[in-house]
């Protein structure tokens, strides 16, 4: 006989109510792992950033174009190594509920500054000589049953008509945090069209991508960048991708504040339930501990004996709750795969859930080993539990 | 008092001739709200080694206290209690726990077994506090329920034992350490009459074979008619003391 046997044999004197708790545990534990999943991917894009990339826009607001004359004096500007642009084209595959951005973007350089999105080089140079062709992520490609070859129908909303891409490629991120979900096109054959449609909205675009040779400059170039336009009719905001991303992020950041203060209200939710289970179970052994304590035991033991029976039951529960994370997420993943591309359950996030769980156990002991060892042994051995 | 005295064995030899147990002027009394309750006043008496007395009086007469006191478990409000020349009044809680797991075995009327524990982990119980082996603790586990006559139902739990089979667990418990004294509150209290003499049966067994000193509080009369010396506590004051005929026996 020994503590841990012990323990073990208090845990399961109640089964019911030690399984029923053990559940509880899991799902906050679940709840919580899937929430900070969801704030992780909601910063997905922000994480992704590359340091060596600013992103050059219109300082009023990012829905006014910049002209496309912009490019060979951003070009010039000493420390940039390469620069390329896109624009946002917001249109509709098949009906609403199908959506990934779509980019019309400069086909020759542009996916050049990404080298996270990796392409097999053939189906590259057939998008390059294809006006009309297009790269998707492999996310929508598997999504909507895309194969390199067929033509994809996308209906205008901000470019009116309707717009057939021939899928000359399907890209794969270099890593679990790349967002597969984006479409690509060129820019030409969409300047092309409005030229004759709606030729004010032509030789535009939405953003100027910039490569800088040395990060330590970005603040720099930025300014620079930004002198250049100074006064003119479209004057220019340039800042990190990390920055212009955060951008995006913060417009929503109320949300992302709620979500997590939910996620630790669920963990003071089960502290509570666990809390009040282990006071009633030590209220229960209350007689108990007064005849432990006769025969010699002193508060540590006590307080070994409840504390390790509240992690026992919190960590079980942690880890139930980890392994269950991993279906879920996936059933999770899959269903809103339209909102969050990246949806990745991170080791952080079910280091912190499991942690989440011992802290809990942890708490939930001491009130109850508290009480345990300052009632004298004779009020304890007087206890009608 | 050092570690030592606290915790280790006592010269018996050198104490034959003096009393075991020695309370001196025993006060004690309970706060009930705003209430102060006396439960014992002025009790004095001494035990030799080897004795079996019983305290006996009506319900509220201060003998489950004195009992108390006497097993280290309460703390008096005045005067002392000695026992194999230790003034156990004066330990803080630490070294009390450790003087009552070397020296005393105690057995409750309500037995007061472990429930998840089987009865061969019940007596192993106390001996976890002391520094011997698994094969050791075997031992002396296995020595334990023999003498109780239980060693057959080792492996059963509280609840797969009858009422007199689960107090010779309780005493297995008791004795298992070895300790210098035994106190029992009411042992037959919850029994039934053939139950209750097979356990003052065993308890005899103890003192008279094993020289093994034993306190018990009772209202059995029957129980009381068993120890060798009988004190009389009413409204906590000791009121009479009178040794038992045992030629009966």
């Amino acid at each position: 006989m020994n503590l841990l046997k012990y323990i073990a044999r208090n845990t399961f004197r109640h089964k019911l109510r030690t399984s029923l708790t053990v559940l509880g545990m899991a799902i906050v534990v679940l709840a919580y792992c899937l929430l900070r999943t969801v704030v992780a991917a909601w910063y997905a894009g922000v994480e992704a950033s590359s340091p060596n990339r600013l992103i050059t826009r219109n300082a009023v607001s990012l829905i006014f174009p910049l002209p496309i004359s912009y490019l060979n004096r951003i070009r010039e500007v000493p420390g940039v190594e390469a620069v390329s642009y896109g624009r946002w084209f917001g249109g509709i595959y098949i009906n609403e509920k199908n959506f990934f951005p779509q980019f019309a973007i400069d086909a020759d350089h542009y996916l050049d500054l990404y080298p996270e999105f990796i392409i097999p080089e053939k189906q590259l140079e057939a998008f390059k000589k294809d006006r009309r062709g297009c790269i998707a992520g492999r996310l929508i490609a598997r999504k909507y049953g895309w194969k390199v070859g067929d033509t994809i129908t996308i209906r205008g909303t901000i470019f009116p008509g309707t717009w057939d891409f021939i899928l000359r490629g399907i890209y794969h991120g270099i890593d679990r945090g790349t967002d597969e979900s984006q479409f690509f096109f060129h820019w030409d054959y969409l300047n092309e069209s409005l030229k004759k449609t709606m030729p004010i909205r032509a030789d535009h675009v939405g953003w100027f991508v910039v490569k800088i040779k040395d990060v330590s400059q970005a603040a720099e170039i930025s300014r620079k960048i930004d002198a250049l336009f100074q006064n003119s009719l479209a004057e220019t905001l340039t800042e990190t991708e990390k920055a212009f991303q955060m951008g995006f992020v913060s417009m929503t950041e109320a949300i992302v504040v709620a979500i997590k203060i939910i996620s630790y209200v669920v963990i003071g939710i089960i502290l509570v339930v666990l809390s009040n289970t282990m006071a009633m179970t030590a209220r229960e052994r209350t007689r108990e501990y007064g005849v432990l304590k006769t025969l010699g035991f002193q508060e540590g033991f006590l307080f070994k004996l409840i504390i390790g029976e509240s992690l026992f039951i919190a960590v079980t529960g942690g880890i139930l709750g980890i392994i269950l994370s991993f279906p879920a997420a996936r059933i999770f993943a899959k269903s809103l795969e339209t909102f969050f591309p990246i949806f990745n359950l991170s080791a952080k996030t079910l280091l912190s859930g499991l942690l989440a769980a011992t802290l809990v156990g942890f708490l939930s002991g001491i009130f109850p080993s508290i009480r345990a060892s300052r009632t004298s042994i004779v009020d304890s051995l007087g206890h009608v539990g | 008092m050092d570690e030592a005295s606290a915790q280790g064995p006592i010269n018996r030899e050198e104490e034959k001739d003096d009393p075991l147990i020695i309370v001196k002027d025993l006060h004690k009394s309970y706060r009930r709200g705003a209430q102060k309750l006396t439960v014992l006043t002025g009790v004095n008496l001494s035990i030799p080694e080897a004795q079996y007395v019983v305290f006996i009086g009506p319900s509220g007469s201060g003998k489950t206290t004195l009992l108390n006191l006497i097993a280290g478990i309460d703390k008096p409000d005045k005067g002392k209690i000695i026992i194999a020349g230790v003034d156990i009044s004066t330990l803080d809680e630490s070294r009390l726990s450790k003087w009552r797991a070397r020296h005393v075995g105690f057995i409750f009327q309500f037995y007061n077994l472990i429930p998840v524990l089987t009865a061969y982990e019940n007596v192993e119980l106390p001996l976890l506090l002391t520094h011997l082996s698994k094969k050791e603790r075997k031992k002396h586990v296995l020595a334990a329920l023999k003498v109780t006559g239980i060693l057959d139902r080792a492996f059963h739990f509280p609840a797969q034992l009858s009422g007199g089979q689960q107090q010779r667990v309780a005493i297995a418990r008791a004795i298992v350490t070895d300790p210098t004294i035994i106190v029992a509150d009411e042992p037959t209290g919850d029994l039934d009459k053939d139950s209750a003499a097979q356990i003052l049966d065993l308890l005899n067994y103890l003192n008279r074979e094993l020289g093994k000193t034993i306190v018990m509080v009772t209202h059995d009369p029957r129980a009381a008619k068993r120890a060798r010396k009988v004190y009389v506590l009413d409204k906590g004051i000791l009121r009479d003391q009178y040794e038992n005929d045992l030629s009966w026996t």
